[in-house]
């Protein structure tokens, strides 16, 4: 819903929103210009009498004198029966040379709220200003979700390209687009009269006049109590017309002078409700506020990279894989549900939604975690999944099966489970899968047809499970997707540093950089030749080894801003990848591509967070902690081997250490006289790892899959207290595993 | 536009009315080029002291803007029966004002004066931007203003 919200109007209005943002930014230093140019006297200092005397001895001619609120002093007089203005020094009445109101400014400030256009311009510009303030709340409550709370949006975000630079530039434009954005519609709305104008409040014209002899203007009583930095207008009488009245306005009031008494011959106080109106267009134009008007203007200039890098990301969600002709779940008569870790399994599901459409059902798709309470009208229920870690939930499904009790079956509902996952992990392979098999069959529904499991994302395998479905269901089915093959881009290694050599099991910290000049098409606003796509540490990237199709996965060590890119790589006996890699040379170059990651990350927030690893598993940790430029606590426990020969990134963890990037340090080694690992460190700090995650510490765990377990115990031991335990952390996004 | 001309015929007939003969008099005022936004015209007859007898027309539409017609607003209160039905769009910088009513014989040749008030926004008010006596011998003639208006002329 927020999404449509912010969406749409951003796409159809964005080109306009361009014109209105940068005619505002130009606009917007004006009032600094107009207040840096004028001479403004302390309060107090000259009363409007004393300046209009010495304003009417330079010119004889003067009929009306203003003050902008940024304290410009402009008069207006006749000369031998020419008009002129100039703009005046109000501490001499002296001449500071001719007012001319700039020619450009006057263009812009009509593009801006007319698009010189006239009426019609100004109601397009009104409804655009409203279709602003839908933007920016839609947004905001976009980012705060997306952050996880509102107070959360202070601290920043994760993620990177289009995506980042949208959600940072917004967190620091919002207040000040919506204030524009508000006061602006504000102002139109009273234009147009969909709101109230309020009550006249100005003077009416004297009927009776003393009708005495003019006395000179500094003598006149009224305006020698009328502070000058209060005036905003006065208009002199009628030369020669004895009925005429000076005109006297200021920001608390108007009212008319006697010529000869000097007294009020009628006045009003501004009423509190004109007031508050002034204030408004006061906040939008920033007129006497020069320091509001900068800050607006910094705020509109962020909007048209707002709309690009919003358009893009529009676009990009698009083109990956959005499922089409969604129908809603009251009326499908098939539905899809997909758990996806990685967005994987999201292909798949995304060809059987066109496959079974195409065959005339109507179909709904969604994530496993939006199981409704009901599909009314279906007959076919298919579940798409990965396993994630040991045999759980992918990110997507993770509510599944406590939202599996309150599903109400239906008579002629049938389901088929298709389990995605990797037949070199045996042990658990698509253990979910078959896990929400029997639940789904538990539950009470039949089975249209027995889980199956695609192996590595074979199409075949999926093209075969099509065709066996089409006959059960007497469908027409021709399933066919091919996971895309990855982009793959060029590397050359810059350098590595070895360890532990001496132990045999050589591990090694290789850097990468982009190969000149191999990065496919450049990108409209981005991408040139010999750049790195964009990753962050905790990211995989694949690389292919030479004479294998088959990617091999390891977790980055570095983000893309870093320039490199970086991974710890332990030599496998007999590995085919982590051999290749480990005989590089600098220069030699490899072929690899990026596989995102965003599970796998230390929340946004300023919560503890506490790293766990062994062996190579320091990489994305260490990746981690380079980039906590704001200083959350963050602790490292890591076990190697012997720290005379594989402690893997030491000076860099000294650093980062004293830099207060890492807060505390415990290493293990296993092959000294000690013979600790990670575990025993962790259950030797149990109080400290007690109470931070008691503080809402999140937990980061990467190696190898014994170690992880390991930890696992050792974690749910110290929580045991807490009447808590690692199941509960994983749900509440507190625990999360990297583990190969 | 006719037929506001002969609206505009009769409200002015009925203000200034009191014989029957009337005379059909065209007004023209032609803009400088001041660059500004639309001008604010305010036409009105005064009696030879300058004292406001009646409107003949107001251009510009947005009435919060009236009291910047400075000597108009003052002789006429600002009352909406005096320019009920004789206002019609702002003047662009540069163009020119063609308006023609029915005004009263015993109006011309009787002392009475045309004056035009001009206002600009975020520019000067002029008050009196044009003077200019209601005679059979000036009718024709253009005079120049003061402010805005660059020439005015009326036409029986």
């Amino acid at each position: 819903m927020w999404r449509k919200l912010h969406l749409f109007p951003g796409l159809v209005a964005a080109p306009l929103l361009i014109v209105l943002a940068i005619t505002g930014v130009i606009l917007s230093v004006s009032p600094a210009l107009e207040r840096w140019g004028a001479v403004v006297p302390a309060d107090g200092e000259i009363s409007v009498a004393q300046f209009a005397e010495s304003v009417v001895q330079q010119y004889p001619g003067a009929e009306q004198i203003k003050r902008t609120p940024s304290g410009a002093v402009i008069v207006y007089y006749t000369r031998d029966g020419n008009p002129g203005a100039d703009l005046v020094n109000p501490e001499t009445g002296e001449s500071m040379g001719p007012y001319e109101p700039s020619v450009f400014f006057r263009w812009v400030k009509d593009l801006h709220r007319s698009f010189l256009l006239g009426d019609g311009g100004r109601m397009l510009a009104g409804v655009l200003a409203a279709l602003m303030v839908l933007m920016c709340i839609s947004g905001a409550v976009m980012l705060a979700r997306r952050a996880g709370g509102w107070l959360s949006l202070l601290s920043g975000f994760k993620g990177s390209g289009d995506s980042r630079v949208h959600s940072e530039l917004a967190r620091f434009a919002m207040i000040g687009l919506l204030l524009s954005a508000l006061t602006g519609t504000y102002m139109s709305a009273l234009r147009f009269g969909l709101l109230p104008e309020p009550a006249n409040s100005e003077p009416s014209f004297p009927m009776e006049v003393a009708g005495g002899e003019p006395a000179p203007v500094g003598s006149l009583q009224a305006l020698k109590n009328t502070d000058f930095n209060n005036l905003q207008e006065l208009v002199f009488p009628f030369p020669g017309d004895p009925r005429d009245v000076y005109s006297l306005s200021t920001r608390q009031g108007a009212g008319f002078i006697d010529q000869s008494t000097g007294q009020f011959l009628e006045y009003k106080r501004t009423s509190t409700n004109n007031q508050i109106v002034d204030w408004i267009m006061r906040l939008h134009t920033a007129e006497g506020l020069w320091w509001l008007g900068l800050l607006l203007g910094l705020a509109a200039l962020t909007v048209p990279v707002l709309s690009i890098t919003g358009v893009r990301v529009w676009w990009s969600r698009r083109v990956s894989g959005r499922v089409r002709d969604n129908i809603d779940a009251a009326d499908a008569d098939a539905v899809i549900l997909v758990g996806s870790e990685n967005n994987a399994t999201r292909g798949f599901a995304k060809d059987l939604h066109e496959q079974l459409s195409r065959s005339g059902r109507y179909v709904h798709s969604a994530d496993m975690n939006e199981l409704a309470e009901d599909y009314p009208k279906a007959s076919l229920l298919f579940v798409l999944t990965s396993t994630y870690g040991h045999g759980d939930a992918p990110a997507s499904a993770n509510e599944f099966m406590e939202k599996l009790q309150q599903f109400q079956r239906t008579e002629e509902l049938t389901f088929a489970v298709l389990g995605f996952g990797d037949r070199q992990f045996p042990r658990l392979f698509c253990q979910f899968a078959k896990d929400v098999d029997e639940a789904l069959a538990s539950h009470g529904l039949e089975r249209l047809e027995d889980a199956t499991f695609i192996d590595r994302k074979s199409a075949d395998q999926f093209s075969q499970w099509g065709h066996r479905i089409a006959e059960v269901a007497g469908l027409d089915l021709r399933l066919s997707h091919n996971p895309k093959p990855p982009s793959l881009f060029e590397l050359e290694l810059v350098d590595r540093a070895d360890f532990g050599l001496k132990l045999e099991a050589p591990t090694s910290i290789l850097r990468f950089r982009p190969a000149a000049g191999k990065a496919g098409f450049p990108r409209m606003f981005g991408k040139k030749g010999g750049q790195l796509p964009d990753f962050e540490a905790g990211d995989l990237v694949g690389i292919l080894p030479p004479g294998d199709d088959r990617p091999r996965y390891y977790s980055l060590a570095s983000s893309r801003e870093d320039g490199l890119l970086e991974i710890c790589v332990r030599r496998l006996p007999g590995g085919l990848c982590s051999g290749f890699l480990h005989d590089l040379q600098a220069g030699d170059h490899i072929q690899g591509f990026i596989q995102a990651n965003p599970e796998f990350r230390p929340a946004p927030g300023s919560q503890p967070v506490i790293l766990i690893g062994a062996g190579a598993g320091i990489g994305p940790l260490a990746g981690f902690i380079r980039e906590n430029d704001d200083r959350h606590p963050m602790y490292l426990y890591w076990g190697g081997r012997d720290p005379d020969s594989d402690f893997l990134y030491k000076p860099e963890l000294g650093n980062y250490l004293q830099d207060q990037r890492l807060t505390g340090l415990s290493t293990a080694f296993s092959r000294t006289t000690e013979g600790a690992y990670v575990q025993d460190k962790i259950r030797e700090d149990a109080p400290n790892v007690r109470q931070l995650i008691e503080m809402g510490a999140q937990v980061l765990v990467c190696g190898g899959s014994s170690m992880a377990a390991d930890v696992r115990e050792a974690i749910n031991t110290i929580l045991k207290p807490l009447k808590m335990d690692v199941e509960k952390l994983r749900q509440d996004g507190r625990y999360l595993e990297d583990v190969y | 536009m006719k037929k506001v001309f002969i609206l505009l015929a009769l409200a002015v007939a009925v203000a200034f009315s009191t014989a029957a003969s009337a005379r059909e008099v065209t007004f023209t005022a032609q803009l400088a080029d001041y660059r500004g936004d639309g001008a604010y015209l305010a036409i009105y007859l005064t009696d030879s002291k300058g004292a406001y007898q009646g409107t003949l027309w107001i251009a510009g539409q947005d009435s919060e803007y009236y009291k910047h017609l400075r000597g108009w607003a003052r002789g006429s209160g600002m009352d909406r029966a005096e320019y009920d039905g004789l206002t019609g769009a702002s003047i662009t910088s540069g163009r020119t004002l063609k308006m023609t009513l029915n005004l009263d014989d015993s109006l011309i040749d009787s002392g009475h004066q045309v004056r035009v008030d001009t206002a600009v926004e975020d520019m000067r008010d002029n008050r009196a931007d044009v003077v200019t006596p209601l005679t059979t011998e000036g009718a024709g003639k253009a005079v120049s203003g003061r402010g805005y208006v660059k020439s005015f002329s009326y036409h029986f």
